[in-house]
């Protein structure tokens, strides 16, 4: 094994945005398996040492692929382009009047109490993000867009945002 | 992480949460947002005669430190001209809230949303004098 290889060469998966899942798992179990500190408790000190850093080695690269949002930035990353999210603030007014309604709407449900409505959100919001996945799947792996594809993630940094504050709104009403 | 008190005294007591009538006269609107942590932030200023800012309003969706942030602002801006609120700088923010490195990035966000309110207030005006 290398240590300097992509998270998608330590799994031997191609390097694109749609992923095989199953076999993303797959590959992940069998090599924590064979990498796992406990394994090696009999090992000398070097050796145990060396098992632990795979296993975080692993462990990153795996939590960095299984997530879409995450997987995109890190596609983006080793193409060398730069997502500018820390000081990329101009985000299209837009966009931005959009996400303040929603999380209006998404405020004002969670005051009133209304489950029923935060539930009819959430349809709506998956329903949303199922659909930009989708168009960030063909930016990346079809058109290879990188630029329209930073955009698409900016979008969705805010929206996975807003996808956690709906579940917390969620979990609040049902207490 | 552990919060200023003056984080804390804005973020439990913002001041002038809310916005203008659409319609109001004399009110900019700016809009800005943060990917890094998905936080969005309105500021909207009322202008009057002269160029002064006479109230000011927010509506921020983020962490303690950025709703302190815009709270902050809205405080600051008033009484000035558009003019003069653009001198405000994320590092006056950033003192005055003893914000960590960690959380520049909101007072950063403040001080664009006083940029964007007072260039949507310049157009305005100019498309006023225009028209």
């Amino acid at each position: 094994m290398d240590f300097n290889t992509d998270h998608f060469s330590l799994f031997e998966l191609p390097a694109r945005f749609r992923l095989d899942a199953p076999l993303l798992d797959g590959r992940y179990l069998e090599m924590q398996s064979r990498v796992h500190p406990d394994r090696f408790t009999g090992a000398g000190d070097a050796e145990r040492r060396l098992s632990l850093q795979w296993a975080t080695r692993v462990n990153e690269a795996y939590q960095t692929l299984k997530k879409p949002l995450s997987r995109a930035r890190y596609l983006l990353h080793l193409a060398d382009h730069d997502v500018g999210s820390e000081n990329n603030v101009l985000m299209p007014n837009d966009f931005l009047v959009e996400q303040m309604e929603w999380r209006e709407a998404v405020a004002e449900a969670r005051t009133a109490g209304e489950h029923h409505e935060l539930e009819h959100l959430h349809h709506r919001l998956q329903h949303d993000i199922g659909k930009r996945y989708e168009e960030l799947a063909a930016l990346l792996d079809d058109a290879h867009d990188l630029e329209q594809a930073a955009d698409r993630v900016r979008r969705l940094m805010f929206i996975e945002k807003l996808l956690v504050e709906l579940d917390e709104a969620m979990i609040a009403c049902e207490e | 992480m552990a919060y200023s008190v003056k984080v804390l005294d804005h973020y439990e007591n913002p001041r002038n949460v809310g916005s203008f009538g659409k319609e109001d006269e004399g009110v900019a609107t700016g809009m800005v947002g943060a990917p890094a942590c998905g936080d969005v932030m309105k500021l909207q200023i009322k202008v009057g005669k002269g160029g002064v800012i006479e109230d000011a309003k927010f509506k921020t969706y983020g962490c303690g430190s950025a709703i302190a942030s815009s709270s902050l602002v809205t405080e600051w801006v008033k009484g000035k001209t558009v003019d003069q609120a653009l001198d405000i700088k994320n590092t006056q923010i950033a003192e005055e809230l003893a914000l960590p490195p960690v959380k520049i990035h909101c007072s950063i966000l403040a001080e664009d949303a006083i940029k964007a309110a007072v260039a949507d207030y310049k157009k305005k005006h100019v498309d006023q004098a225009a028209g």
